[in-house]
């Protein structure tokens, strides 16, 4: 088996590409709840999830859908898979799904999922859409993380913490705390905050292009 | 002894940054004295920790540009900026806060976007403001004025309270709310107005204390604008707007809302009109633009002092019409001469 486009899939979808830090794309949710390392995690494993099922579906309909009504069909595909995470997810991680809230229906409007579909998995076989979608998923993860990360950080002074609400009862002594005597910082999870640390983040990945060049 | 002698035309040196910005300081002397006079020596402490803090910002991010620092250092916009926000503060706030809002306001205030003259926002205000919105305890706690004070801060009260060497305690006795504040408040508890205004802090035209603090920003203001400093269109244009805006609704209901004069004189309104608004860099450029930048920085300020959800609002509405400059700017053209409009 040639490994050679995966990797270059693996490489767009984390890194040169990066849908959060590059295209700037699905920038709602990711500036909305990403004022927590879990919060962040949740709402990206959903993205991720959601980003996998409608590159496979897509992929696996791209000869049967006319070219007309790609854009309504892939909407609805979307929309399907969406539905099925926000049950799932309002099931099992009741606590979290309160708190994401509105952010993880309208995972359906992130440009990011309809973006891959449109560009990548109905031009594309099902193994590469898989894949594609798995890794852009993937960075899409990383780089609200580590926005989450920033801000919890800087605004509370903890990481991890409330992993139980996604993790189950032995994550509950997850929670680090960072620094002791932390007055807080309510820019940092405040709108404002999220809008800075993803330009400062931006500026990191910039500095590391620059440098490797 | 031999003077240089000097080729004509012998006239005086045209205004250069540094001149301009270093005239704007001496004319907020006398401001910085009435805060003295009436709420102690904290600014007196501020100001030199803005400086040290805005400076070191200001180099560092020079450094890492790879960028002449003394140049920029020396042409004072930096003091300018770090003076400006340590006047707005709350004397008593501690060291690492003024420290902190001055390095934000430096740095991703004005050297992100490429330093002196490519900042969209007023630096000061950005950094009051990012300030604010963290610290809300801290930033509305100020001191009594000197008529209701029952203990004099010495200096070195002042120092160890900044520093936080003394438990929270003792500052949280002396910290009281604005006369902005207390009505706020008090309006939200349906208090008559009359009843509110009784209160002590409440006095002169506007707070014991904090009518000083105007008028002589006042006279600093007027002063810059006779030496040709700042335009005169945006603090007229600011106050006219606050006062009209001021005078119809006191008309409308007097138990309500205050007189126009209070608002002139209470919290920032001299301090923005005449040292904020006025920003050659974030302001509008155009003569009509200008007139148009204040009326509505006046018109907001109203705003939210009256229906908003902070007590003043100099800060909030110079940014929002900061990013509203160049849009104003673009529609108030001069038309060119010769040229039909």
């Amino acid at each position: 088996m040639n490994i050679e486009p995966y990797r270059k899939i693996a490489y767009d979808g984390l890194w040169k590409n990066n849908q959060a830090l590059v295209a700037l794309l699905g920038l709602c949710p990711l500036l909305a709840v990403s004022n927590s390392v879990i919060n962040s995690l949740g709402l990206g494993l959903a993205t991720t999830v959601a980003l996998v099922l409608s590159n496979t579906i897509v992929s696996l309909i791209r000869s049967q859908v006319s070219h007309e009504v790609r854009l309504p069909v892939y909407v609805l595909v979307i929309a399907a898979n969406v539905t099925i995470i926000d049950l799932l997810m309002n099931a099992f991680f009741h606590e979290l799904h309160k708190i994401l809230g509105i952010f993880i229906p309208l995972i359906v409007t992130n440009c990011a999922i309809i973006g891959r579909a449109e560009a990548f998995a109905s031009k594309n076989t099902l193994d590469k859409a898989l894949a594609d979608g798995f890794f852009v998923g993937l960075g899409f993860t990383l780089a609200l993380m580590a926005l989450g990360a920033l801000r919890e950080l800087i605004g509370t002074g903890t990481l991890f913490s409330r992993a139980d609400w996604l993790f189950g009862d032995i994550a509950k002594h997850w929670s680090i705390q960072v620094f002791d005597d932390y007055g807080g910082f309510l820019l940092a999870i405040l709108p404002p905050g999220a809008f800075i640390g993803l330009g400062l983040l931006i500026a990191v990945k910039n500095v590391i292009d620059a440098r490797g060049k | 002894m031999r003077f240089p002698t000097l080729p004509s035309p012998h006239l005086a040196p045209s205004n250069s940054v540094s001149r301009i910005m270093l005239q704007v300081l001496v004319a907020l002397v006398p401001g910085v004295m009435a805060l003295v006079w009436q709420f102690g020596p904290g600014v007196l402490v501020q100001i030199p920790i803005a400086l040290i803090s805005a400076l070191t910002a200001e180099a560092m991010v020079l450094l890492l540009r790879k960028r002449p620092v003394l140049p920029v250092l020396l042409d004072g916009s930096a003091a300018l900026t770090a003076v400006l926000l340590a006047v707005s503060l709350p004397p008593l706030v501690p060291w690492w806060m003024t420290a902190f809002g001055v390095s934000f306001a430096i740095i991703i205030g004005k050297q992100l976007y490429g330093g002196l003259g490519f900042n969209p926002f007023n630096p000061a205000m950005l950094g009051y403001a990012v300030l604010l919105i963290s610290f809300p305890l801290q930033m509305t706690a100020w001191l009594p004025p000197l008529a209701l004070a029952h203990a004099t801060v010495s200096f070195s009260d002042c120092v160890a309270l900044i520093f936080q060497q003394v438990t929270h305690a003792s500052f949280d006795g002396l910290a009281q709310a604005t006369p902005l504040d207390t009505l706020k408040t008090q309006l939200g508890l349906q208090t008559h107005l009359d009843e509110i205004q009784s209160a002590q802090v409440f006095g002169g035209l506007s707070g014991k204390g904090w009518q000083w603090v105007n008028w002589w920003l006042l006279a600093g203001g007027l002063w810059m604008i006779r030496r040709g400093l700042i335009d005169w269109r945006i603090p007229l244009s600011l106050l006219g707007s606050l006062y009209l805006l001021a005078m119809f609704f006191f008309l409308y209901k007097p138990a309500l809302y205050p007189t126009p004069l209070f608002h002139w004189f209470s919290g920032a309104t001299m301090l923005g009109a005449f040292f904020i608004a006025t920003d050659p860099v974030s302001a509008s450029t155009t003569p009509r633009g200008r007139l148009v930048y204040g009326a509505l920085i006046g018109v907001l300020v109203y705003v939210i002092r009256s229906w908003g959800g902070y007590p003043d609002g100099v800060a909030f509405a110079v940014l929002l019409l900061n990013v509203a400059a160049p849009t104003i700017d673009c529609y108030t053209r001069p038309r060119v001469y010769g040229h039909k409009a």
